[in-house]
């Protein structure tokens, strides 16, 4: 079955984002197909690799990022919920005049609009969502 | 058409279980998670009566580690609620049409 998923809270707020982690990861498993993981709202801080929890501890960030290596996940992030909180890809970074070495989108994600969120509610069979 | 609710916040907190058990038609499944699970609770009088009257129309799901990880153990369930663990919920988002999660 393919499902889709949409992620609307950042990581270590409540437990969204590691409840979408542990979904996604259990379908997988299970041998479904996740169409797409969107991130939305304060979601997309589950994108940046800037992160640096303690050792011992969940990187939720890195969990994607390994995640969309291993099943060759498609995580997007809403563009303008990015912009305004700071997830800039190269492309975003140069056309903002941020600076060389500036981009902090993590491995695995890409940035792109809503539409594609409309496309997983019309493409997967499922959609589930989590959040605050 | 089924329709599987989840609820993620403590009854005590939202009333986010009230109006998902209100708006639960007879064959559609609850699922409680995160925070929500303490609402399972069978010493939880107010929400265990609320639960057990959406039942047997309703079937009801608590999410297990969720209940670990609160320290509570899923024999103090409401009686009637199954406790599921993460690929128990992801065959009840298959078993049912759509998903509705009460945010």
């Amino acid at each position: 079955m393919k499902i889709g998923v949409v992620v609307n809270e950042g990581p270590y707020t409540h437990q969204a984002s590691d409840t979408a982690y542990q979904f996604t990861k259990a379908a997988l498993e299970k041998g479904h197909e996740i169409f797409r993981v969107f991130f939305y709202h304060d979601g997309v801080n589950n994108a940046t690799r800037m992160t640096v929890p303690p050792q011992d501890e969940r990187n939720v960030q890195k969990n994607w990022s390994e995640l969309s290596a291993k099943y060759n996940l498609d995580l997007v992030v809403c563009i303008a919920a990015a912009q305004r909180r700071g997830i800039l890809d190269e492309s975003e970074a140069k056309r903002h005049g941020k600076g060389e070495g500036s981009a902090n989108l993590a491995p695995g994600f890409r940035i792109s609009g809503l539409g594609q969120l409309i496309e997983s509610g019309i493409q997967a069979d499922r959609l589930v969502v989590f959040g605050d | 058409m089924s329709t599987l609710h989840t609820v993620n916040k403590s009854p005590f907190e939202r009333g986010s279980l009230a109006s998902a058990l209100a708006h639960a038609l007879p064959g559609d499944a609850v699922l409680l998670i995160e925070d929500a699970v303490v609402g399972a609770r069978a010493a939880a009088s107010k929400t265990a009566e609320m639960m057990k009257a959406a039942m047997p129309a309703c079937s009801l799901y608590v999410l297990g580690p969720d209940l670990s990880a609160r320290g509570i153990p899923s024999t103090d369930v409401v009686e009637g609620v199954t406790v599921v663990d993460y690929p128990g919920f992801v065959d009840l988002v298959a078993g049912h049409d759509k998903t509705q999660a009460w945010l």
